[in-house]
């Protein structure tokens, strides 16, 4: 294709050189180089300047310092003598806690609510449609906050937690749970659990090479059902429950056993499932309803049951334009946790540009180092999206 | 009531609306609402769900709330001698702080011209019926920025200077929201521009440019103009926070931006730029009477929906210390004076009152525009 500047020639004679659109086009170029060039000489220059009037060390060395504050939830053994660098890998690891959990359960509303929203019941789809504006025309920020001041602020101390059937408990310090006590031959349940997973893995495959041989199915459930669920349930029993539920119980003023969850943890959790939830459920309903008609009228034409028409033709096709911004949305909930900055839930963030920057004054290299791990994670889901885009394309046609 | 004919799962029993001649509450709610055993429990089910979200919400906004008062114990439980919902008076006291921030009470007036001026020419901006669109636009973009940043700031024409740290509430939260979006589309447009061109240089800088706004997190960024932005300049030269702010929202936005006119301008044929070439116009004319005029038009949906995002995200710049709606009202709980169980829920009912009407306003006029664009869709 021709460059469009190329289509008014130049007036044969003119000795103009800037007329001459091969030309013109390198002087641009290099006009633009030599600018970002110089502009990112003089930022050096200057940093370089202002670092050394106001003393601020310069490199990475200061990850081998010791912080010397503490962190309220920790994924990994830390302490206060423990080093910036560590600080670094327990807030990536809390804000990878936050963004997992909260990408899968906000998968979970945006699906349940999408479908909803195209529900034949009025009702109910009015209902999911209010929920979705309310929703996403109100700041993250704004719902973050109001969970962690207006509604969890609010909650009585532990001595008068809310409690759910006696097991979990919810009170301004947290919510608590249950959590799960491992004794002796506890692996013999897990690596039984993992068999299951396993052989119900390899008879999902024969069931497909069946189908493509012969046309027809295995039927699978039943033996699924027994694999998944009965198998680890049996090796349970037969080893004495070496796996039991460890109920949280109240002890003078705190709670002990149980897995707890900050109240800061909850609020953003609760805030980015709602927020994303929302955008999920549009793109579920936009890709359904991208699905045309005739699509489904064909294939109730070939005699395929309900079920089996939205299981082999609707959501495949749906899910070619569903799964695209649903990445970038699952991208956006993962640079979203970054606003936990703004309760003092110690992510990634807060406890490195917030904390970190405060006490070492290194901005350049940490902002640089925060902003490159975000970055990477983009490129990845982009990346990953491209590849998916192209496979669904090679599949189209 | 279209929902049974989107309903691409097919046909459901009673799920097609017959047309009735006579409209019948039961008819219709035995089609729609009770038509299946699973859509009865269903109905049920959501209509407790309504009623546990929306009685309560009533009860606190209107019906227990305290309308009058003077301090906090005008709003407490065992004053009133009821149960106590919304402290309305609580907003009272603080609205000129939520709305103006500290900016002098003599002055406020500036203020609120400079709204009225940009909603005089904002809303015939909007409505394409109405004529002088390109006159229209030079005002809004070129003109306006320079007659408010005079109102605001002061300090000539007999003004009084007002400083920028006296500013706050829905006054920044607007003024970093409009600054972002006027400042976001020139370099948006020249940034897609850009990454189209067939100069690789030029397509390369604009690409890591978009790219790299696009993959961090505005808080970062606002971080970055913070703490990072002043060390790359001259010792000495000291930027005014809120500037900075208004910097680093406008490049991050720029980049957004950049990809909505991009996709504008994919949408236009290739016959429209091989015929502005057949005229003889060159790449600049070629852009501006013919292709960005069309492309431009067809991303209106796509410039609000960002605005949308852009004016939500305003909220962030509270996290380094700039007072917005949302942080002048975190400041606001702080008071002692208006410290009732109540009074936090108050404020956020209030914010979350602003913050919907703005934003669902512009996501109706967004629907709205992309109707009318491509009619034949629906």
């Amino acid at each position: 294709m021709t460059e469009p500047g190329k289509a008014a020639p130049a007036a044969p004679g003119r000795a103009m050189p800037l007329a001459d659109p091969r030309f013109r086009s390198i002087f641009f170029q290099t006009v633009l180089i030599v600018t970002v060039l110089a502009a990112g000489y003089v930022a050096v220059i200057n940093a370089d300047a202002n670092l050394r009037a106001q003393r601020i060390a310069t490199g990475l060395g200061f990850l081998d310092h010791p912080a010397g504050f503490g962190i309220n939830q920790t994924l990994i053994a830390y302490s206060e003598a423990d080093s910036y660098g560590r600080v670094f890998v327990v807030g990536l690891l809390n804000t990878l806690l936050v963004s997992v959990i909260g990408i899968v359960l906000a998968t979970i509303v945006g699906f349940v609510v999408g479908i909803a929203r195209l529900s034949s019941n009025w009702l109910i789809a009015r209902a999911a449609g209010a929920y979705v504006e309310v929703m996403r025309n109100l700041p993250l920020l704004f719902q973050i906050l109001f969970w962690y001041l207006a509604v969890l602020g609010t909650l009585p101390s532990p001595r008068q937690s809310l409690s759910i059937a006696d097991s979990i408990f919810i009170s301004n310090r947290g919510i608590i749970v249950p959590s799960f006590a491992f004794g002796d031959g506890a692996e013999i349940v897990l690596a039984a659990l993992m068999l299951g997973i396993g052989a119900t893995a390899a008879l999902g495959m024969l069931s497909r090479h069946r189908r493509r041989a012969t046309g027809r199915p295995l039927t699978l459930w039943w033996a699924a059902v027994l694999l998944l669920v009965g198998l680890p349930l049996a090796v349970l029993a037969a080893t004495d429950f070496p796996i039991g539920i460890e109920r949280p119980v109240l002890r003078g003023f705190n709670f002990v056993g149980g897995v707890r969850m900050l109240p800061e943890f909850a609020a953003l959790l609760i805030a980015l499932v709602t927020y994303t939830g929302a955008f999920i459920a549009e793109i579920v309903r936009a890709g359904i309803l991208s699905v045309h008609r005739s699509q489904t009228e064909a294939a109730y034409a070939l005699g395929l049951t309900r079920g089996l028409a939205l299981r082999l033709i609707v959501v495949p096709q749906a899910l070619r334009l569903i799964v695209p911004p649903l990445t970038s949305q699952y991208l956006n909930l993962t640079k979203n946790s970054s606003l936990a900055v703004a309760i003092g839930y110690p992510d990634l963030f807060a406890v490195f540009a917030g904390t970190t920057l405060n006490q070492t004054g290194q901005a350049i290299e940490i902002i640089a180092i925060t902003m490159a791990i975000y970055l990477l994670l983009s490129l990845t889901t982009s990346a990953l999206m491209n590849w998916y885009n192209a496979r669904m394309r090679l599949a189209e046609r | 009531m279209v929902n049974p004919n989107l309903d691409p799962r097919g046909y459901q029993p009673g799920g097609v609306p017959s047309r009735e001649r006579r409209f019948r509450v039961t008819t219709w709610a035995r089609a729609n609402l009770f038509n299946s055993w699973l859509n009865a429990v269903l109905t049920l089910a959501t209509l407790w769900l309504i009623w546990t979200v929306c009685w309560p919400l009533l009860k606190f906004l209107l019906i227990d709330a305290v309308w009058d008062g003077a301090s906090r114990v005008d709003c407490l439980a065992d004053r009133v001698g009821r149960d106590v919902g919304a402290c309305w008076p609580f907003i009272g006291a603080k609205l000129p702080q939520l709305l103006y921030g500290f900016y002098p009470i003599n002055e406020q007036w500036r203020v609120n011209l400079t709204a009225a001026l940009g909603l005089g020419l904002l809303v015939p901006l909007l409505m394409p019926s109405l004529p002088y669109k390109t006159a229209n636009a030079i005002l809004f973009f070129g003109v306006y920025p320079v007659v408010g940043f005079v109102l605001l700031v002061g300090g000539m024409l007999g003004l009084e200077h007002v400083e920028t740290r006296l500013w706050g509430g829905l006054l920044v939260t607007l003024v970093i929201a409009v600054t972002g979006i006027v400042g976001s589309l020139p370099l948006g447009i020249l940034l897609a521009l850009g990454r189209r061109s067939e100069m690789p240089a030029v397509r390369g800088v604009s690409i890591i440019f978009i790219e790299f706004w696009r993959g961090v997190p505005l808080i970062t960024v606002l971080f970055f103009a913070t703490y990072m932005l002043p060390l790359f300049l001259p010792a000495g030269w000291a930027i005014n926070p809120l500037l900075r702010v208004m910097i680093g929202v406008m490049l991050f936005a720029a980049a957004y931006m950049a990809e909505v006119v991009r996709g504008g301008l994919q949408a236009i044929p290739r016959a429209q730029y091989e015929a502005a070439q057949a005229l003889g116009l060159g790449y600049w004319r070629m852009m501006g009477l013919v292709i960005l005029p069309q492309a431009l038009k067809l991303v209106i949906p796509g410039i609000v929906n960002n605005f949308i995002g852009l004016f939500k995200d305003t909220t962030l710049v509270l996290i380094v210390a700039i007072f917005d709606l949302l942080g002048q009202l975190r400041a606001a709980f702080s008071d002692p004076n208006w410290a009732a169980p109540t009074t936090v829920a108050t404020g956020f009912a209030f914010a979350g009152i602003i913050y919907f009407c703005f934003c669902f306003g512009m996501s109706r006029y967004a629907l709205w525009m992309e109707r009318r664009l491509n009619p034949a869709d629906r």
